[in-house]
């Protein structure tokens, strides 16, 4: 389980190796504050190498989303499996998100 | 590690074969075991043939929220606690006993709907919603050791 930060253009981008469960969901939260603070303001975050997320993953992400929209920035989301997509379905985070099928669209659409 | 009547009981359930197979581990209240437990209960039902849909989805959300429960609010994450961990699976279902050292709690009353406009935007309050809405079935009784939740995932 691990969380690798890099910057593509204005874009801060996060991979989620492994799980994100409430063993290191405040990990990422504080590495992404900590871009933020330092006036970062494009955030997205990539699944393509997540295995399964609990609630409060689930909530750490809600909880960024806030943080980076009070601060006047964006977050997207991308490479969501099926399984991941059913879970922010049935608790209709997706009509939270803005959910991108890959890294280049997510990357584009900011 | 007995199960005792518990054991008995998930017998006498309807899809209960003779080739179950039973783990049983009993793990101090920290959230940092909660992988290692998936992991073992996603290896048994890999074995019964299992999905991975099931295994990667229901099964490991819906247990490492019943974990997470028991680890943080039944046993109030006091590491002299323990959690104790039954898994009986067979071809045809999964039953799983997470129980701790708490009081228990009202499983209806303690369930709220995530998805109303109202509470969409809540960092919390997902748990047991996710755990029923991925389980067969999700109890709470009252078990030999305390506080315990059954889950129950059918195969598919």
């Amino acid at each position: 389980m691990s969380f690798a930060i890099t910057k593509e253009a204005e874009v801060v981008v996060v991979d989620v190796e492994g799980q994100l469960i409430v063993g290191n969901r405040q990990e990422l939260k504080q590495k992404v504050l900590d871009e933020l603070e330092r006036g970062e303001k494009k955030f997205l975050i990539d699944f393509s190498q997540t295995g399964y997320i609990d609630s409060s993953g689930l909530g750490v992400l809600v909880s960024l989303s806030k943080k980076i929209r009070e601060q006047g920035g964006e977050l997207r989301l991308a490479n969501l499996n099926d399984d991941l997509k059913t879970l922010f379905e049935l608790t209709k985070l997706d009509t939270l998100f803005q959910i991108a099928d890959t890294r280049e669209r997510a990357l584009e659409s900011f | 590690m007995s199960q005792g009547n518990e054991a008995g009981r998930q017998n006498s359930r309807p899809g209960a074969r003779d080739d179950a197979r039973v783990i049983e581990v009993d793990i101090p209240s920290d959230v940092q075991y909660i992988e290692k437990v998936v992991e073992l209960v996603q290896r048994e039902c890999a074995l019964m043939r299992f999905g991975a849909r099931q295994l990667m989805l229901n099964l490991a959300v819906a247990l490492t929220e019943a974990l997470s429960n028991a680890i943080l609010r039944g046993n109030n994450d006091d590491p002299a606690k323990h959690v104790h961990v039954m898994a009986r699976v067979d071809p045809g279902q999964l039953v799983i006993e997470v129980q701790d050292e708490g009081e228990g709690f009202d499983l209806d009353r303690c369930t709220s709907d995530p998805t109303t406009p109202a509470n969409v935007e809540r960092e919390d309050g997902r748990g047991l919603f996710l755990m029923r809405q991925l389980m067969d079935s999700v109890e709470r009784f009252d078990g030999a050791r305390g506080n315990t939740v059954r889950l129950i995932m059918i195969r598919q």
